[in-house]
C-alpha cells in the first residue's frame, strides 16, 4: 500500500524514460507482447486489454494513426489522474510516445479536462522539456522515429469521457458516443485508427516497459494484474490516492483507509456498483468488482435514498441526451426514488422502475447509459428495508 | 456525357456520431467471397459484409421496428427501437447500426428485446405531450402506430400534462411543435446531411436535450430554406407545413369572393397517397371535380404558367446566350439558373448571394398565375381582382413563404393568396364528405385549360430542363424536336442522379427566327453547330456540389443553363406531399407524371394555343417585353448567412 498523501508511488521508483528507451531498442511486436505478458488492462474501468488494443491498431490499415490520452477524469469520486497529471506527467507522456511507436502514429492528443486547466502550463513545459531531450518531436533519442503530443481541453460534459464523444469533442462536434462497431482502433480520430487509454494505463505501461511484464505480473491476481491508484473519498479517517494491488477485497481496503464502520461503500464511481456490509469480501479486480478506481465510502448514518437520489441527478444531466433509454430513463428513475422518498411508490412502481434499469443498462447506446442504473438498481437490491416504507409526506 | 455525383456516406456532414460508421475494409477471415452468414430467428442467409442487421433482417423477411432510422437518411442509431439480441453479447444492439462482419446468430423477438422495446416506446409516450386526436398526423403517426404495435394500454411512466415549449409559428412555411418532438433527429439529419443547410441541431444535455435553431430564434429568423424536408420526415406531429385551410374555406364560404385554385403537376400524382392508393396513382381530373365539390370556382392548371415560365426562361437564356456570344457584353451572367423552386431559391439567397444575376429573373409558375389572374383572367371576365382569392396547390411548402415574399404583389394585389399542400388538400376534400378516387372525371376551366405535357413534367428533376431543351431545340433549329430525340423524350436529362451534366449538340444548319422574337435576336447563326451545355440537380446537397464547382471555377461554370430544384427527386418529392417518402414512393410519382406528359397532344410549351393567344392580346411586346417583365419576373435578395 501506498498513499499519495504521505509519500512517492511506485512511479517514482522507475527511471524516467527507461521504458521508452527499452521500448525503442525493441521491435514493435516485442513491446505488444511485453504488454499482453503483463496483463496490463484498461485502469479507466472498462478493463480492455491494452496490448489486444495496442495490436488491433498497430495492425489496422492506414498511415496516419493517432494515439489519444484520455484525462477527462470526470467520474464522481475519482482524483487519481489528477495526482499523475501533477505528480508524473512524464511518465504519461512517455507511455504515450511508446504507444505511438508501437502503432506507427506520429501524433498524440491528450484531452484533458476542463476542471484541470490549471495543469494546462504545467504540462505544456513538460512536454516543452522532452521536445528539448529529444523524448518527442523529430527523430527521437536517434531512433529515426517521429512523435509529438498537444493537448486539448474539454469543455466539461462527462460524457466526454467516454472514448467516442471524446473524439466526437476531439473533432469539434457536440459530444456524443458514437456507433460502435467500428471500434475507434479502426475508425477513431479524423476517421483514422485511434488508440484511446486512461492516464494511468499509459503510466502503467511505461513502467512495464522499463521493469518488464514479470514485475508487474507479481502484483494482483491472474486476471487482473498489477497495481492500481484509487481515489478514496467519503465517509473514512483517511481519504486520498492510494495505491493497491489489484484484487485487494474491499475490507482490506476500508481497513487501510479507516472506514471500519462503513455502511456501503460506492466502487466505480457514479456509474459503479454499490457494495453492501455484507460483500465487503468482495475483492477490487475486473473478475468481481470492477472500478476505474474511484471509491466512495458512506458510513452507517447515510440514507441510501439520498445517494441514489445524488447520482440519479448526476446521470439526469450529463446524459448526452441521444438514445432513449438514458435521456428518458433517468429522469424516471430520479422521479422514482423522489416518490420513494416521499413513501408514495407502490411496489407495482418499484418493479417498474427495476425493469427500466434493466433495459437502460441493455439498450443504451454507451457506457454512460448502461451503468448510469447501476448505483439505483444495488442500492434498491441491497437496501431494501431502508429505502421502503418511508412515512408518506403531506403533498 | 453524363458525370453523376451520388451521395457518399463518407461525405456526411452530419455528425459522426449520428451515423453508422463505414465498417472495416476487409472481411474477417471466416467471411468468404465478401458474404457472411448470420441467423435471425432461426432462418440462415448470406448477406454481404457489413450489410446491417436491419437490412439482413429485411432480405430474410424479419419484421424490425425502427423510429429514427429513415431511408433517406444517414443512420443515427439513437432512438434504440430497433434493438436486438446478438447470441454472446452482453448489451442489445441497435439494428439500423450494427454492420455484420462475422457470422452472428440473431434474436428479434426475445423477452428482453421486447421488455426494452415497450420501454423505450412508454419512455418516448412519457414525454410526448399531446393527444392523437387534435393532432394532424393523426392515423400517420409513426409513434402512434408503434404504441399500437406494442400493445400499449397505459402511460407506464406518465404523460405530460402541460407543453414545455411554446409552438414556433414564426415561418410561412413549417411550425415546430417540440411537444410532440421525440429527438429521434431525423430533421437535423435532413436538414443538415441530406439536404445541407443546417438549420437544426440538438442543444442541451440530458433530460434538457432538444432540437432547436442557431440561438435558438424562431425559423423565420434563420437559414431555412423552407423545403419541408423535415416535415416529411418527422415521424410524429412535431413538424407541418403552417396550414391555411380554414382562411381558404372562409373565402369559399364567402359569396362576394371568386375563388380561384391553381394546380401543380406534383400533387396529382401523389394526392391518391392520402386516400390509400398506391404511390403513383394520378388522379388529375377526379380532383378537378373535388375541387369543384369543395366550392372553388375555377380550377386552373398550373402546367399553363409553366409554358409561359420555358417562354420566359427560355427567352432569356437565349438573350443572356446572344449578349455575351455576340454581342461580347461581359456583365451576362452564365451559367443561368432556374428559379422556379423556391426552397433554391431561398438557398442560394442565404448561401451564394453573389450568385443571385444568374438566377433567371422569370417567376415562378404560381407566381406568374397569380400575377395574370388577377390581371389578365380578372379584365378578361370584369371581375374586380380585389375579389379573387387566389389559392396554389402545390407539393410544397415553400411556395408558402414565396406567394408571402413582398416583391410577389405586381398585380397590385398579392398576387396569390394561399398557398395549399397536397396533403391539406387531401384534409379538405375528406371533411367535404368527398371519395377522392370515386370522383368523375373533368377537365380543367378555360381559358388557361389547354396545357401542354412539358408543364407537367415540371414536377419531377430534370423536368424543367427538358421543357427548356424542347422549346429552345425547336425555337433555334426550326425543326420538330422529334427530329433529335424520339417522342420528344429527352432521356439524357431524366432520371434520379442527384447531378446530370448533358451536351446538346446543335445541328450546323438553324431556322429562322420566330415571329415572337424577331425584336430580340436577328437570327441563330451564332449558334450553328454549337454544344448546348446544361445539367440538372436536385436536392440542395447537390445544387451546393455544383455551386462549389462554379466558385472553384470547375467545369460546371462552362455550363450554359443549370436546373435546380430543392427538393430530392424535384417537385414531386416535395416538402407539401403526401408522408411518408422514400426513394421508391417519389420513382413511383415520377412515373405517373411521365405517363402524364406522353398523354398530352402538344407537349412544348410554344406551340401552346393559350400561350400564342397571351402573348397575342396581353403581353403584346412578347416575351421579356415591358408588361411580361412587370407581370412575370421578379428580383431576389441577397441574405447571406450570417445571423445576428
Amino acid at each position: 500500500m501506498k498513499a499519495a498523501h504521505e509519500g512517492p508511488l511506485t512511479f517514482a521508483e522507475v527511471q524516467p524514460n527507461d521504458g521508452l528507451k527499452a521500448a525503442l531498442a525493441r521491435k514493435r511486436p516485442d513491446v505488444i507482447a511485453e504488454i499482453t505478458r503483463s496483463g496490463l488492462r484498461g485502469r479507466g474501468g472498462a478493463g480492455f486489454p491494452t496490448g489486444v488494443k495496442w495490436n488491433l491498431a498497430g495492425a489496422a490499415s492506414g498511415e496516419e494513426k493517432y494515439i489519444v490520452c484520455n484525462a477527462d477524469e470526470g467520474e464522481p469520486g475519482t482524483f487519481k489522474d489528477r495526482v499523475i497529471l501533477s505528480q508524473y506527467p512524464d511518465l504519461v507522456f512517455e507511455g504515450m510516445t511508446i504507444a505511438g511507436y508501437v502503432v506507427g502514429a506520429k501524433r498524440g492528443i491528450v484531452y484533458l479536462r476542463a476542471e484541470y486547466t490549471y495543469l494546462l502550463p504545467q504540462l505544456e513545459s513538460v512536454l516543452a522539456q522532452r521536445r528539448e531531450h529529444g523524448l518527442l518531436g523529430h527523430n527521437i533519442l536517434d531512433k529515426g522515429f517521429d512523435f509529438d503530443i498537444e493537448i486539448r481541453l474539454g469543455a466539461g460534459a462527462y460524457v466526454c469521457g467516454e472514448e467516442t464523444a471524446l473524439i466526437e469533442s476531439l473533432e469539434g462536434h457536440r459530444g456524443e458516443p458514437r456507433n460502435r462497431p467500428p471500434f475507434p482502433v479502426d475508425t477513431g480520430f479524423v476517421r483514422r485508427p485511434t488508440v484511446v487509454n486512461n492516464v494511468e494505463t499509459l503510466a502503467w505501461a511505461a513502467c512495464i516497459l522499463a521493469r518488464g511484464a514479470e514485475w508487474f505480473r507479481g502484483f494482483g491476481t491472474e486476471k487482473s494484474t498489477g497495481l492500481k491508484l484509487f481515489s478514496v473519498s467519503g465517509d473514512c479517517e483517511r481519504p486520498g490516492v492510494y495505491e493497491f494491488p489489484m484484487g485487494i477485497s474491499i475490507g482490506e481496503l476500508l481497513e487501510e483507509v479507516g472506514a471500519r464502520d462503513a455502511k456501503a461503500v460506492q466502487i466505480g464511481g457514479a456509474s459503479g456498483h454499490c457494495v453492501p456490509r455484507c460483500e465487503f469480501h468482495r475483492t477490487i479486480a475486473f473478475e468481481d468488482v470492477a472500478t476505474g478506481g474511484s471509491v466512495i465510502v458512506f458510513g452507517p448514518q447515510r440514507d441510501m435514498l439520498k445517494i441514489a437520489r445524488n447520482f440519479l441527478e448526476f446521470f439526469t444531466e450529463e446524459s448526452c441526451g441521444q438514445c432513449t433509454p438514458c435521456r428518458d430513463g433517468n429522469p424516471k428513475l430520479l422521479e422514482g426514488v423522489r416518490l420513494l422518498e416521499e413513501g408514495r411508490c407502490s411496489m407495482r412502481y418499484l418493479r417498474d422502475l427495476i425493469a427500466l434499469g434493466e433495459t437502460m443498462r441493455v439498450a443504451s447506446k454507451c457506457g454512460l447509459g448502461q451503468s448510469s442504473p447501476n448505483a439505483f438498481l444495488s442500492i434498491v437490491k441491497h437496501f431494501p428495508q431502508e429505502i421502503m416504507g418511508r412515512t408518506p409526506q403531506a403533498v | 456525357m453524363g458525370n453523376h455525383v451520388t451521395a457518399n456516406q463518407v461525405q456526411s456532414r452530419a455528425p459522426r456520431s449520428q451515423q453508422r460508421q463505414a465498417p472495416p475494409v476487409s472481411p474477417a477471415p471466416d467471411a468468404i467471397g465478401g458474404t457472411v452468414s448470420v441467423e435471425i430467428d432461426g432462418k440462415s442467409i448470406k448477406v454481404p459484409f457489413g450489410t446491417t442487421i436491419l437490412e439482413a433482417a429485411r432480405q430474410a423477411g424479419v419484421r424490425i421496428p425502427t423510429l429514427c432510422y429513415h431511408e433517406d437518411l444517414c443512420v443515427a442509431g439513437v432512438c434504440r427501437v430497433c434493438v436486438v439480441e446478438v447470441e454472446g453479447m452482453r448489451t442489445l444492439q441497435a439494428s439500423c447500426a450494427y454492420p455484420i462482419t462475422q457470422p452472428i446468430k440473431i434474436n428479434t423477438h426475445t423477452r428482453k428485446v421486447r421488455q426494452a422495446r415497450r420501454h423505450i416506446i412508454d419512455l418516448l409516450l412519457a414525454n410526448h405531450y399531446g393527444e392523437c386526436y387534435a393532432c394532424g398526423r393523426n392515423n400517420n403517426c409513426e409513434l402512434q402506430a408503434l404504441a399500437k404495435e406494442y400493445g400499449v394500454d397505459f402511460f407506464r411512466f406518465g404523460h405530460p400534462e402541460k407543453p414545455r415549449f411554446e409552438i414556433d409559428r414564426s415561418s410561412h412555411s413549417v411550425v415546430r411543435d417540440m411537444n410532440k418532438c421525440v429527438l429521434c433527429r431525423r430533421c437535423i439529419r435532413t436538414c443538415i446531411d441530406f439536404q445541407e443547410v443546417g438549420v437544426l441541431e440538438a442543444i442541451g444535455r440530458g433530460d434538457q436535450t432538444r432540437v432547436t435553431t442557431f440561438l435558438e430564434k424562431p425559423l423565420a429568423e434563420v437559414i431555412c430554406i423552407n423545403c419541408g424536408q423535415c416535415i416529411n420526415r418527422c415521424p410524429t406531429g412535431a413538424l407541418r407545413a403552417n396550414d391555411p385551410t380554414d382562411e381558404v374555406w372562409a373565402a369559399i364560404d364567402d359569396p362576394t369572393k371568386h375563388v380561384i385554385m391553381q394546380t401543380a403537376p406534383s400533387p396529382r400524382a401523389a394526392i391518391a397517397e392520402c386516400f390509400g392508393l398506391p404511390a403513383g396513382t394520378p388522379l388529375t381530373f377526379e380532383m378537378n371535380t373535388a375541387l369543384r365539390r369543395c366550392g372553388f370556382d375555377k380550377v386552373f392548371d398550373t402546367n399553363f404558367t409553366a409554358d409561359l415560365t420555358i417562354i420566359e426562361e427560355g427567352t432569356e437564356l437565349l438573350l443572356r446566350l446572344y449578349k455575351a456570344l455576340v454581342l461580347g457584353d461581359k456583365t451576362v451572367a452564365l451559367p443561368q439558373f432556374t428559379s422556379c423552386s423556391p426552397g433554391w431559391v431561398k438557398f442560394i439567397e442565404h448561401f451564394y448571394p453573389e450568385y443571385l444575376d444568374h438566377l433567371s429573373s422569370a417567376k415562378s409558375p404560381q407566381q406568374m398565375f397569380g400575377a395574370l389572374i388577377k390581371t389578365y383572367y380578372a379584365e378578361l371576365n370584369n371581375i374586380d381582382p380585389k375579389d379573387i382569392v387566389s389559392v396554389a396547390l402545390m407539393p410544397c411548402s415553400a411556395k408558402k413563404f414565396e406567394c408571402n415574399r413582398p416583391e410577389m404583389c405586381d398585380s397590385g394585389y398579392k398576387d396569390i393568396d394561399y398557398g395549399l399542400t397536397t396533403r391539406e388538400l387531401a384534409k379538405m376534400i375528406s371533411e367535404a364528405g368527398i371519395d377522392l378516387p370515386a370522383m368523375p372525371k373533368s377537365d380543367f376551366d378555360d381559358p388557361f385549360g389547354t396545357a401542354t405535357g412539358s408543364g407537367v413534367i415540371f414536377g419531377a428533376t430534370g423536368g424543367v430542363m427538358e421543357s427548356a431543351l424542347r422549346c429552345v431545340i425547336e425555337i433555334v433549329t426550326g425543326k420538330k424536336v422529334e427530329e433529335f430525340y424520339d417522342h420528344a423524350d429527352i432521356i439524357p436529362v431524366r432520371g434520379f442522379e442527384g447531378i446530370r451534366y448533358v451536351e446538346i449538340p446543335l445541328p450546323e444548319k438553324l431556322g429562322p427566327v420566330i415571329d415572337l422574337l424577331k425584336p430580340l435576336v436577328p437570327n441563330w447563326d451564332w449558334l450553328a453547330g454549337a454544344t448546348l451545355k446544361v445539367a440538372v440537380a436536385h436536392g440542395t446537397a447537390n445544387a451546393r456540389k455544383i455551386m462549389e464547382d462554379i466558385k472553384a471555377g470547375g467545369h460546371f461554370s462552362e455550363c450554359h443553363f443549370i436546373e435546380f430544384m430543392a427538393c430530392p427527386g424535384g417537385c414531386l418529392g416535395g416538402g407539401g406531399q403526401p408522408i411518408p417518402t422514400s426513394p421508391e414512393i417519389r420513382a413511383a410519382r415520377a412515373k405517373a407524371i411521365y405517363a402524364e406528359d406522353s398523354a398530352y397532344q402538344v407537349r412544348k410549351s410554344h406551340e401552346n394555343p393559350v400561350i400564342q393567344r397571351i402573348y397575342g392580346e396581353f403581353l403584346t411586346e412578347g416575351p421579356g417585353g415591358h408588361k411580361a417583365h412587370k407581370l412575370l419576373h421578379t428580383h431576389y435578395t441577397p441574405r447571406g448567412k450570417y445571423i445576428s
